[in-house]
């Protein structure tokens, strides 16, 4: 009993703890403090995104859209002290470029992404054609370029398919690694389901798969050609560039990167001027599939 | 009743075995998944062997004298990487530094609830966004708004701290800070995005027992969430780092294309990859050969880079959900 007489120490002598909070206490000052600074951090790392903007819309909207917008659009890029001018052939060359990198790349991503997410995904294959998508996605773009004007260029000389190839090299990984994402996560009852029903593997595929996974592939194949559209490095030396319109595939195009990186260190204030609008432009063409991407990609429920 | 059975033996039925077409069109069909999965494998094959053999010209004449020499010279036909080399490593480093700061401290701020989950998602849209602008874009805001931009302070900065090696050269135009800078901001998403993920695989219950001991936020974010999430972040900036050693069009707009080797912020520098961008459409055959040889070299060191990024970010997802 007299255990117990020792445990029950009277409470005036017992210290009690603080739980309370104190709002001025050390360490309640460095979690204001570093909650402040990661504010900062936020607010500072949006400040570039809204300069570019600013300025592509200011340098560049007050040109595209002014009274000429359809010399801009249409009209060939002007030469030395030439005022005036436009970006057509370079907005055409994009378009026809990567047009050319999506018919090619496409097809081949979602078919080795079936291959990867439904048919082996646990084979030796699929690991090391997974691993490698990934690995493709850390090379530097310009490597496109390079491995296109060794097997190409070199040989054919510069052209508007090759360009649209070294562009499917750079889009191919990332349909393969969205289709992949996209049709893993059709769930397994579905396709059960259907072999239950003693549907072959590629009816299986083709009529619960690819329409289940169709939103998440779409959004994969939109950002492949968004990131495309913008890709400048792969086709400085495939696709070079050109002051016309294309006639035929097999000769050098324009492209709106390239265009910008010609004219940006140019000594005329009309290049600089029309290098401006045609990051706009560009800039708008990209934005325009990014965002198409997002909507399709949303969940229906 | 009747009627039933009837149903299910009338011609109208349509369970049945597949027909031999059905057979063979599944064959063929999962015979071309195949071959594309193998393209790719083929593919990544094929780029490794082609730059190798393009370059092996210049490797059997230059040798390993081409990575430590200090000159490019077409009209003497001497090629030496050495200060592209440096400049790859040094801005990347560079960009890392503030873009991983930057990147995870955004991170931070999008998962530990500081901001209400809506605005959390315009923040990240933001961010992706950045993202999403080209290379050449930001190259050009580059030159007519950074440049501008920072160029008083960097006189300010060598006219009275020039004894300190980072600002021993002034600024004049191009140079290694406004590539660096535009370097960490193209970085950032990627970072950002990685470090998120990597924070979002900390369970819940992680975060509930250290508030639960009556932690501060910060002490919550310091001691319990970065160091669990601390492989994932870590492949974030390795992964990030890869991706700035490759970043070519920005920096060969800002770089300013000199070989030098200087620890200087302000001196103009020049990388591999802006080396192939500016060189590369007026090279003749033997220029051609030793770009191709710097190429190779580009793609080995990314290779390395990236393949460890991969490897730590495989780690942490073992990590928090097991083998598979």
């Amino acid at each position: 009993m007299s255990d117990i007489g020792l445990i029950l120490v009277p409470d005036e002598t017992r210290p009690t703890p603080q739980l309370g909070r104190q709002a001025f206490e050390k360490r309640a000052l460095k979690s204001g403090f570093l909650t402040g600074v990661t504010w900062l951090l936020a607010l500072v790392a949006a400040v570039p995104l809204f300069s570019v903007i600013y300025l592509l819309l200011v340098r560049g909207g007050t040109r595209l859209f002014s009274s000429d917008f359809a010399e801009i659009i249409t009209g060939l890029p002007p030469a030395g002290f030439e005022m005036g001018g436009g970006i057509g052939p370079a907005i055409v060359g994009t378009l026809v470029m990567v047009g050319i990198g999506a018919v090619i790349s496409i097809p081949i991503g979602i078919l080795a992404a079936i291959y990867l997410a439904v048919l082996e995904p646990r084979s030796k294959v699929a690991n090391t054609a997974r691993f490698l998508a990934k690995v493709l996605t850390g090379f530097p773009s310009i490597m496109a370029g390079v491995f296109v004007y060794g097997v190409l260029v070199k040989t054919w000389g510069y052209s508007a398919w090759a360009g649209g190839i070294a562009l499917s090299v750079l889009m191919l990984r990332t349909v393969v690694l969205a289709a992949e994402e996209a049709m893993a996560q059709v769930p397994q009852r579905m396709k059960d389901a259907a072999y239950g029903m003693g549907c072959t593997r590629t009816q299986v595929i083709l009529k619960v798969v690819l329409p289940t996974g169709l939103p998440g592939i779409l959004t994969g194949v939109l950002l492949a050609i968004a990131g495309a559209s913008g890709e400048s490095a792969p086709l400085l030396f495939t696709a070079l560039f050109s002051n016309y319109y294309i006639s035929q595939l097999s000769e050098p195009i324009a492209s709106l990167s390239i265009l910008i990186y010609n004219f940006s260190g140019m000594p005329f204030p009309n290049q600089i001027e029309l290098a401006w609008t045609a990051s706009l432009v560009l800039v708008l063409i990209v934005l325009v599939f990014n965002i198409l991407a997002r909507l399709v990609g949303q969940p229906k429920v | 009743m009747a009627k039933l059975f009837e149903a299910a033996g009338s011609a109208s039925s349509v369970s049945g075995p597949p027909t031999t077409a059905q057979y063979l069109s599944d064959r063929v069909f999962r015979g071309i998944a195949a071959f594309s999965a193998l393209l790719i494998i083929f593919l990544t094959a094929y780029i490794l062997w082609e730059v190798s053999w393009e370059a092996s010209p210049a490797i059997a004449k230059y040798g390993l004298g081409f990575i430590t020499g200090t000159e490019w010279n077409s009209n003497k036909e001497v090629f030496g990487i050495l200060p592209e080399i440096w400049g790859t490593l040094y801005s990347s480093l560079l960009a890392l530094v503030l873009g991983g700061t930057f990147g995870i401290g955004i991170a931070i701020f999008l998962t530990q609830d500081f901001i209400h989950h809506r605005l959390a998602t315009i923040f990240r849209t933001i961010v992706e966004m950045l993202a999403a602008i080209p290379s050449v874009v930001f190259g050009l805001w580059g030159i007519y708004v950074l440049i501008p931009l920072i160029k008083p302070g960097a006189e300010w900065l060598h006219e009275h701290l020039g004894w300190f090696p980072l600002f021993s050269t002034d600024l004049a135009g191009p140079g290694m800070a406004p590539a660096a800078l535009v370097l960490a901001i193209m970085i950032l998403p990627t970072v950002a995005a990685i470090s998120v993920d990597a924070f979002r695989r900390v369970p819940y219950k992680v975060k509930e027992a250290a508030y639960g001991m009556g932690t501060t936020r910060w002490e919550a974010i310091l001691k319990v969430m970065l160091p669990t999430a601390s492989s994932g972040i870590l492949a974030a900036l390795v992964l990030g780092f890869g991706r700035a050693l490759g970043e070519t069009m920005a920096l060969a707009m800002l770089i300013g294309n000199s070989d030098q080797i200087s620890l200087s912020l302000f001196s103009p520098a020049n990388t591999l990859a802006s080396l192939l961008a500016s060189t590369f459409p007026e090279a003749d055959q033997v220029q051609v050969q030793a770009l191709m040889y710097a190429a190779l070299i580009l793609l080995l060191i990314t290779f390395i880079v990236n393949v460890a990024g991969l490897a730590v970010q495989q780690y942490t997802i073992r990590k928090f959900e097991g083998k598979k």
